[in-house]
């Protein structure tokens, strides 16, 4: 067993949320959409899961999908989630609305919009506050909220304000604060930056991983940026076509990527020290309606074998916590392949 | 080329202290030769307005651009009707630039026909072809689609070729793909760069991801607060980089390596 320079099992308090074989389908005219098609993973307490994809790929679905956020004609159609061993898809609705934000909390994507804008911010995080019990009297609850502005890094002022009076940045870190009221103890953050500026993400980030490690809580982060990922993330998943094609430690997937996907991501990333060289992923994302058979990268794949095309690849692992989707995860991937005899 | 001397864009009032000034007194020329100008800051910095300028769908407060020596705002019918076939714009959504009831392939036929460069329908789908395939694009399997079947990416290079087929001389993108997923960035800004050396199309990029910029650009212009703070080569400019906001740029690009410490992790709360 490989021994990764990655922050250990025992760096986290154990598992908390564990994701088991999780299928979204969404009913179209023309069939099943599989938009998550058996996701699985765990996540312990106080890590930073880091889930990234193409549009499409399931990404958030899958983490929208652990709230019972699925709306029509979408709905789960198999898998199980325990958060500390309560399973979320089986929670009643009264049981789900008393969850969020008091045990899984969500930070939109675009939560931009995701403010009511006729209500100051203390009002909504009032609203909150009193939809999950807390009857204390005003005063209290009052400074309550000036307590959470003050730990996403917001003057008291802000509570006051109405969501037009504020910049991006401090509206995202509003949401961060809503997320964090009731210390929950996932944290779910849908591509929480990518509608702000670059210098204004950076600091948002920055807030959103204070303010989780103050509340202890795990968090998974939807998004698309690896580089923000190489940085944030203790674990990344890689997702493609409702699958996840590979998950393993930020370390591992940078240093030692399995998937030739998760090859093609790391290397299409541009920097500032090669100009005019352009690795991008060529051809498309395959259809969820009729997928193709065998693994569903293949077409794309530029070390597919004839096997490749007919066999889907069963998760496996290459290392204690290193999972690839791939017939070539072992041996890693052959750049040559073509002929290879296998199996 | 395109040059804009000068100019100043003010919005709002005056006499209710309401005016702001998106651009003030900027002067920015793209040279003869074939290039591609990188222009990079965050949002308000006035990158926008100024590709504004450029098409000619804003008209400065003060100041003049110039298209091949000649003022817009005083050009005859023949010399406008020439910008604007040979000064293109390719948008940041590729998604609301099409009429989502038509195939996409009257986004290339109408410019087409509209500035007589065809005679016949034959003549305009054979020169299609010809443009899609500049763009790395099969064009049996992009035409007679709607734009709803087509990705993001598809459609972007879609929006190049139809610049291409025009015989633009220089193609205005802004932001063309903070929309599109990453891993098709790459093929779109290869497209643009082939553009530049295969098709003599110069380029103006407009962006506020300062990788992109660097890959394919031959000068960065920086711009904060509606003036260009920096500007020059874009290893002097991201390496050596002489504005702090220049250097607050550089600085907030996430390095894709776990080992270099981007100072994500902090100790105290950013203000």
């Amino acid at each position: 067993m490989r021994q990764a320079s990655h922050p250990g099992k025992d760096k986290f308090g154990g598992a908390l949320l564990e994701v088991r074989d999780l299928h979204v389908e969404f009913a179209t005219p023309s069939g099943a959409a599989r938009a998550v098609n058996g996701v699985s993973f765990t996540l312990q307490q106080g890590m930073r899961l880091g889930l990234v994809g193409e549009s499409g790929s399931g990404k958030s679905t899958a983490v929208l999908a652990l709230m019972q956020l699925i709306k029509a004609p979408g709905r789960i159609s198999g898998g199980r989630a325990f958060l500390a061993g309560d399973d979320l898809l089986a929670m009643t609705a009264e049981q789900m609305r008393q969850a969020r934000f008091s045990r899984i909390a969500l930070i939109p994507q675009g939560a931009m919009n995701s403010l009511n804008p006729v209500l100051s911010v203390c009002a909504q995080i009032d609203d909150l506050l009193t939809a999950h019990g807390e009857k204390t009297d005003p005063g209290k609850r009052r400074q309550h909220v000036a307590d959470l502005l003050h730990r996403v890094g917001l003057p008291e002022s802000v509570a006051d304000q109405y969501p037009h009076q504020l910049s991006g940045g401090m509206k995202q870190r509003v949401c961060i604060a809503m997320a964090i009221a009731l210390s929950p103890q996932v944290i779910i953050a849908d591509e929480p930056t990518s509608a702000l500026d670059v210098i204004v993400q950076k600091q948002v980030m920055q807030t959103l991983i204070h303010a989780q490690e103050e509340v202890g809580a795990g968090i998974i982060l939807v998004g698309h940026d690896m580089g923000l990922m190489a940085q944030f993330a203790h674990v990344v998943g890689v997702m493609y076509a409702g699958r996840l094609v590979e998950i393993a430690p930020v370390h591992e997937i940078f240093s030692n990527p399995r998937h030739p996907y998760t090859r093609m991501l790391i290397s299409s990333l541009p920097t500032f020290t090669t100009r005019k060289v352009f690795r991008g992923i060529p051809g498309v994302a395959p259809s969820i309606i009729n997928p193709t058979t065998g693994c569903p990268f293949h077409p794309r794949c530029p070390s597919a074998v004839d096997r490749c095309a007919v066999d889907v690849p069963a998760e496996e692992f290459v290392a204690q916590d290193h999972q690839v989707r791939c017939h070539f995860a072992r041996e890693g991937v052959p750049t040559s392949a073509i002929g290879a005899a296998v199996d | 080329m395109i040059e804009i001397r000068a100019a100043t864009v003010a919005f709002g009032a005056q006499r209710n202290k309401t005016l702001k000034l998106a651009l003030n007194a900027v002067s920015l020329a793209l040279p003869q030769t074939p290039s591609i100008t990188a222009i990079v800051g965050e949002s308000g910095s006035g990158k926008t307005t100024l590709t504004r300028l450029m098409l000619g769908l804003l008209k400065p407060t003060q100041g003049t651009v110039l298209y091949e020596g000649h003022d817009l705002q005083h050009m005859d019918r023949q010399a406008f009707a020439k910008y604007r076939r040979e000064v293109q714009a390719v948008f940041q959504d590729p998604y609301s630039v099409y009429n989502p009831f038509y195939k996409v392939d009257r986004s290339l036929l109408l410019p087409l026909q509209r500035f007589g460069l065809v005679n016949t329908r034959d003549e305009a789908y054979e020169h299609i072809h010809q443009c899609l395939q500049a763009v790395g694009l099969r064009p049996a399997d992009t035409l007679g689609r709607y734009p709803h079947q087509l990705s993001g990416g598809q459609r972007q290079r879609i929006m190049i070729a139809r610049a291409l087929s025009l015989k633009a001389r220089v193609i205005v993108a802004d932001e063309p793909v903070s929309m599109v997923d990453a891993s098709l960035r790459a093929t779109i800004l290869e497209s643009l760069y082939r553009l530049k050396t295969e098709q003599q199309v110069s380029l103006l990029y407009v962006t506020h991801d300062l990788t992109t910029a660097y890959q394919i650009a031959d000068r960065i212009v920086v711009m904060y607060n509606g003036q260009i703070v920096e500007e020059g080569e874009p290893e002097s400019v991201i390496h050596a980089p002489k504005h702090a906001y220049t250097r607050a740029l550089v600085a907030a690009v996430p390095p894709p390596n776990p080992d270099i410490d981007w100072g994500l992790v902090a100790k105290a709360l950013p203000r």
